[in-house]
């Protein structure tokens, strides 16, 4: 058994999405994550705390389905 | 309500009568709350305390009028009809009255309502998928080395695998773990119907809705077992796919995690 630090954190609160409906924020945050992993790759710290986001915030059926259709060329968002 | 049954049955807590017991958990002909673990539940107790006061004066008022009117004006005591159709005053009154109630009502109601929907900056995301017909859970903010997070299922436990003491049609597999005094975003969405994850100690109640993530806030105050039902009807077996959420303190929490990363 490896031993692993746990942080007890996650996606903090974001004013454009108030209200109880949470889907356009977990899409928000894995566009947002793609957009900086385009401009300062995948590895960037900056880019990192999005990847934390929207894995917090998005069901892993959902982001297994966008990935597998970026990798397809398919996903319906930007790029 | 404590469980008085259990303080009588219980010979132990003979000896020590101070200690309280919570149900977390229907009752036999339960016609009351389950007692309250969040803010929130208290808050849903106490305002249906505060409406059950003009609840019961209106009634105490309409039956008395009611009863009062259908005696005297009944045709054996009051021969000649009257022939008053309206009355300006009396119709200001018993509209402006009423309109007046409700807006007191309002204000408790409205504080309880935007203190539901307030998210306060939360510590943890736990994501609940309702399907035909179990419920998943997903613990995302953490990830092992491999780079995966926590997902399993939450089945029901059959009733002939029950063993002695567990509850019928309640009890799960696999638990939902949280800790207590955090503050709690849950996620709820759906894989394929309708559902809704409904605790009534916690009081929580989400719609389960397939493409969409709802959002509540949770703060478990104590440390306890909670048990729920899917509340949206989904099939056949909606009566089959209970919730139980067990709290426990930060410390076990993070042991817990850890545990299952390393699983
Ligand atoms: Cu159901």
């Amino acid at each position: 058994m490896s031993e692993v630090t746990i942080q007890v954190r996650t996606a903090p609160r974001d004013r454009r999405f108030p209200t109880q409906n949470q889907t356009n924020h977990c899409w928000a945050r894995y566009i947002e994550f793609h957009a900086c992993a385009k401009a300062k790759g995948e590895d960037d710290p900056e880019c990192e705390k999005f990847k934390r986001w929207y894995m917090s915030l998005c069901p892993a059926e959902w982001v297994e389905k966008w990935d597998t259709l970026k990798e397809e060329g398919r996903f319906p968002g930007p790029e | 309500m404590f469980n008085y049954l259990k303080l009588i049955i219980c010979p132990f807590l003979t000896f020590s009568l101070s200690t309280v017991f919570f149900t977390d958990a229907p009752e036999n002909w339960q016609l009351g709350f389950q007692d309250p673990a969040t803010p929130i539940m208290e808050g849903i107790i106490n305002l249906h305390h505060d409406l059950m006061y003009f609840i019961c004066v209106i009634f105490i008022f309409v039956s008395w009028m009611l009863s009062r009117t259908l005696w005297h004006f009944e045709k054996t005591q009051n021969i000649v009809p009257s022939t008053l159709t309206h009355g300006t005053l009396i119709e200001i009154i018993w509209t402006i009255t009423p309109a007046c109630i409700l807006l007191v009502i309002a204000i408790p109601s409205f504080s309880l309502l935007y203190a539901m929907d307030e998210i306060i900056s939360p510590a943890i995301t736990i994501k609940t998928l309702g399907h035909q017909w179990y419920w998943s859970y997903e613990y995302s903010d953490y990830l092992n080395e491999e780079g995966e997070s926590i997902i399993y299922d939450s089945y029901m436990i059959p009733e002939e695998d029950l063993i002695s003491g567990q509850l019928r049609l309640l009890e799960v597999d696999n638990r939902m773990i949280v800790p207590v005094n955090t503050h709690i975003r849950i996620i709820v969405s759906a894989a394929d119907v309708l559902h809704s994850w409904a605790i009534p100690s916690l009081g929580i109640k989400c719609d389960a809705i397939p493409g969409r993530l709802n959002q509540t806030s949770m703060f478990v105050k104590r440390e306890g077992v909670y048990y729920g039902q899917c509340s949206e009807i989904c099939g056949i077996n909606h009566g089959f796919m209970p919730i139980v959420v067990e709290a426990v303190k930060l410390p076990n929490y993070i042991t817990w995690i850890s545990n299952k990363l390393s699983e």
